[in-house]
């Protein structure tokens, strides 16, 4: 499957963002494995340690599972004037995690992220590539609600 | 296309067919679909609209995307634009509101005053 | 339901209230019963209409005539003269040198704005080519490739006065100057959406609601300075921009408006859509250049400036999103017509994105001098309910807070500089005065300790020592001398470090100890935070007076440190409270107080711990 995704993009360095990116994406658990490191290497001939380098530099990558939908909650200061440490607690509440971690049925992680750029809405949220603003405590858990109704 | 000549042909055309055909055309439905307005359920706007119209057999309404105008705290914005009559946007727009603008402003044409954000250009 | 000929909207929002809006509407329902009119008019309360200033605000339907300051002795004469007989009351219109503005839309609310990058979004469909060009898209395009020589472009561009928009200010003629007397054989052009800065959303804006013009505007740059090549570094953040840029390059490539021998000047063009992967620091240009060649987006020093050595070691320009916005109107209306806007050094208009307390959150665009009084009172439309104004983050994380005192100050690049704050990218995050500045200064810290990449040690271990004070300072265990460690630390880390993210990151903490000294001071001397925010500086305290006995603050708390009865009342024990704040959301009879300042015992109580721990340690 690896060889697959990369073979797909033109074997030069330029490309690892993309070819991790598509990777992740098209892992049901979200993640960079090891395996695929090393897929990778072998097709763009650039080291392994290179590779995690970048992978673990940029914050959207992961090295270790996630869960189906990535919920990624924006802690910046737009949305944090606008409640966003409420929505925040009403996550944690709702799915039984902390930031960072995966809910047992797999089903959602809870990150935080930066400034999503829906700071006219906030506070925001994306989960997957979906944006939702305006959050309440109310909403949050609807939302939440449809989502997992969903996978 | 090679020459300046026929860009303008093609802007040309292209602003004729953005003209409300009178016949053909009589109002248009513009849904802001920029980030801002989808994170405040613009696609739920979008599907109502085509929903309402389609239910209504309406041949003469065309439903539309833009991008942002900036008015985040009034997401989702929604322009009606009617030929000879002033734009009318609405905001904070959801299915509900959606199904009331079909029927008074679209139908009836009535606007529905309270949605209005802005009217003209 | 019947047929209305008439809608009134009256503007209720709190402004208008204020000056007597409910008294105006039940006037009107007096009136219209007495002309007979009710079952033709239909009276509508909005929301706030924006223009607040003229208030009691009104709008009449089908019209859309304005009225505004109306009385309620206005009112009979609206309805006979404009209702009954059709002619409007012109003296209650807008009057302005002269003109009576009839339509809303030409209220100095939205009057004060003046669209050039932002002309298109949110008026044509962003997906079709067709749309942008019949606006007039491409003929910049055109024309320079048919008319002008590259140096000819660049001398508009400099007439123009355009500088970047992505925060520097620099000159954007230079950096197009200094690639196009570079004779190298390869040459690149980049377009820079990673747009991090906390409360900017402009350049997605623009990338998602008129993608072509982006791309028009690349290519205008692209043959002023001779490359063929060009990059579309977006943040992954913005998957619909992404999205977008790509369908726009795929619509131009197929039109034959890209590739080779475009409007047969042999002039010819490539360009791809790179993405990060989320990395703030990638918005800086050195960063992002490694960022395209698939590396660790780490800044490097300058120089080498990467018009002389960028992308592959090849000169490359880097320009935002927001100026290339603006290349193909410049083209097309002139340079003396972009000059004559704005300021003596901050020419044209900028995109400023409004957030915070403010009640119209988005985007604006108003010409480069403005106030800021106009632009968050005027255009933004003043505070959320009956709050104050407190302060305004201008430029985000690298910029600083500015105050009541500063709103006449002028928006351009110099004014800001000179008062501590930066226009930065254009995030205006607006704050009321329930806000600590002392919080929101450690907010903005942590973001920057966050997005630090860590390779030069003044911002990767400076900023985190800064953090760590202002944790201290919060957490009442400020100390002397802690206000001047911070602005000496601050000082240093803007001096010594390697890119724009770290020079920058102390302006927020410098530009509130700047203005809003004391807030620090009661936090590290009284150990009271007086907006209450600060949890450790501040506490709840039942009133017994006001208290019913109900017990449901002491079944909801979850560490079950509230304690009393129906007779005497209920008490919190101080020590175990964690301010969780749910007795207080709870109370039936709001007897729950937040008190600024710490509370005694729990002084004494920390006191005691110290010096036990001075016992243990001697």
């Amino acid at each position: 499957m690896y060889k697959e995704i990369c073979a797909k993009y033109a074997p030069t360095k330029d490309n690892l963002i993309y070819i991790l990116h598509e990777i992740q994406d098209s892992h049901p658990q979200h993640y960079i494995s090891k395996d695929a490191v090393t897929a990778i290497s072998e097709y763009l001939k650039v080291p392994e340690n290179h590779i995690y380098g970048v992978l673990t530099f940029y914050s959207m990558y992961s090295t270790s599972p996630r869960g189906k939908n990535i919920i990624r909650l924006c802690e910046s200061p737009p949305c944090y004037i606008k409640g966003s440490e409420n929505i925040l607690r009403k996550l944690k509440t709702i799915l039984g995690v902390g930031v960072g971690e995966t809910t047992k049925d797999g089903k959602f992680t809870l990150e935080l992220c930066a400034c999503l750029g829906v700071c006219g809405n906030a506070p925001v949220m994306m989960i997957n590539e979906d944006v939702y603003g305006d959050l309440s405590e109310e909403k949050v858990e609807d939302i939440i609600e449809k989502v997992r109704g969903r996978s | 296309m090679k020459t300046l000549a026929d860009l303008k042909k093609i802007r040309e055309k292209a602003q004729e067919d953005m003209k409300l055909r009178g016949g053909n055309v009589r109002i248009k439905i513009v849904v802001g679909m920029g980030t801002s307005g989808i994170a405040m359920g613009a696609r739920e706007v979008m599907k109502t609209f085509l929903e309402e119209i389609a239910a209504r057999n309406l041949t003469d309404v065309l439903v539309t995307q833009t991008g942002e105008k900036g008015l985040s705290s009034m997401e989702p914005v929604v322009d009606l634009i009617e030929d000879g009559k002033t734009k009318v946007t609405y905001g904070n727009m959801n299915p509900d509101k959606v199904k009331k603008v079909v029927v008074e402003h679209i139908v009836n044409g009535r606007v529905v005053s309270d949605y209005v954000v802005a009217t003209g250009n | 339901m019947s047929l209305k000929r008439i809608d009134l909207l009256i503007c209720c929002g709190s402004g208008c209230v204020s000056a007597g809006a409910l008294k105006i509407k039940e006037r009107f329902h007096e009136v219209l019963k007495e002309h007979n009119l009710t079952t033709e008019v239909n009276i509508i309360e909005t929301g706030c209409m924006g223009p607040c200033d003229y208030g009691p605000v009104m709008v009449i339907y089908p019209e859309g005539i304005f009225y505004k300051k109306v009385s309620v002795d206005d009112v009979a004469e609206i309805v006979s003269e404009h209702f009954v007989k059709g002619r409007p009351v012109n003296r209650l219109m807008l009057q302005e040198e002269e003109k009576t503005f009839q339509a809303q839309k030409d209220v100095p609310f939205y009057q004060k704005q003046v669209k050039v990058a932002l002309e298109n979004c949110g008026y044509i469909n962003p997906e079709s080519l067709d749309e942008y060009i019949a606006t007039g898209g491409y003929e910049a395009l055109g024309t320079i490739l048919t008319e002008m020589k590259p140096q000819d472009v660049i001398n508009v561009i400099k007439e123009s006065g355009l500088r970047g928009r992505g925060g520097g200010g620099f000159p954007t003629h230079i950096k197009w100057q200094m690639v196009h007397d570079n004779k190298a054989d390869q040459k690149y052009i980049i377009c820079n959406g990673d747009e991090g800065d906390p409360g900017a959303f402009m350049d997605r804006s623009l990338l998602e609601g008129d993608p072509h013009r982006i791309l028009e505007g690349m290519m205008i740059a692209a043959y002023a300075m001779g490359a063929s090549n060009g990059f579309f570094y977006i943040r992954a953040e913005y998957p619909l921009a992404i999205k977008r840029i790509k369908m726009a390059i795929e619509q131009a490539k197929e039109l034959g408006l890209m590739g080779n021998n475009v409007f047969g000047s042999g002039f010819n063009f490539d360009a791809e859509v790179r993405t990060g992967a989320g990395a703030f620091v990638c918005g800086e240009e050195m960063a992002l250049i490694h960022s395209i060649e698939g590396m660790r987006g780490n800044p490097t020093p300058k120089p080498p400036y990467p018009a002389v050595q960028g992308l592959w070691g090849k000169p490359t320009v880097v320009n935002n999103v927001e100026t290339f916005g603006n290349i193909a109107t410049i083209i097309r209306k002139g340079a003396a017509w972009f000059a004559s806007m704005g300021t003596e050094k901050s020419k044209g208009t900028k995109v400023f994105a409004l957030t915070g307390d403010v009640r119209n959150t988005g985007l604006v665009e108003v010409p480069m001098g403005i106030t800021l009084r106009e632009l968050i009172f005027d255009v933004g439309g003043g505070m959320i309910g009956d709050h104050k104004f407190k302060a305004v983050q201008l430029g985000g994380p690298s910029g600083g807070c500015l105050t009541v005192d500063h709103l006449d100050t002028s928006v351009d690049y110099e004014s800001l500089k000179e008062r501590g704050a930066m226009m930065g990218s254009g995030g205006v995050i607006v704050m009321n005065d329930e806000k600590c500045m002392v919080n929101v200064a450690k907010f903005f810290m942590e973001f920057c300790v966050e997005e630090s990449c860590g390779k030069c040690s003044p911002c990767r271990i400076g900023l985190k020592q800064m953090l760590e004070i202002l944790e201290r300072i919060t957490d009442g265990k400020g100390r002397e001398g802690d206000i001047e460690e911070l602005q000496r630390l601050g000082e240093s880390i803007n001096k010594l470090s390697l890119c724009g993210l770290g020079q920058t990151a102390p302006n927020p903490v410098l530009s509130t100890i700047r203005y809003f000294r004391e807030e620090y001071e009661s936090h590290i001397r009284d150990h009271s935070c007086a907006n209450k925010v600060c949890l450790d500086l501040m506490h709840f305290n039942i009133d017994k007076e006001r208290c019913i006995g109900c017990s449901l603050c002491a079944r909801k708390c979850p560490t079950t440190c509230i304690s009393g009865s129906r007779e005497e009342k209920y008490t919190i024990h101080q020590i175990d409270c964690v301010k969780c704040g749910n007795c207080f959301d709870v109370c039936p009879v709001k007897a729950i107080d937040k008190i600024p300042g710490m509370h005694p015992e729990i002084a004494a109580n920390r006191a005691q711990i110290a010096k036990a721990a001075q016992h243990y340690d001697d």
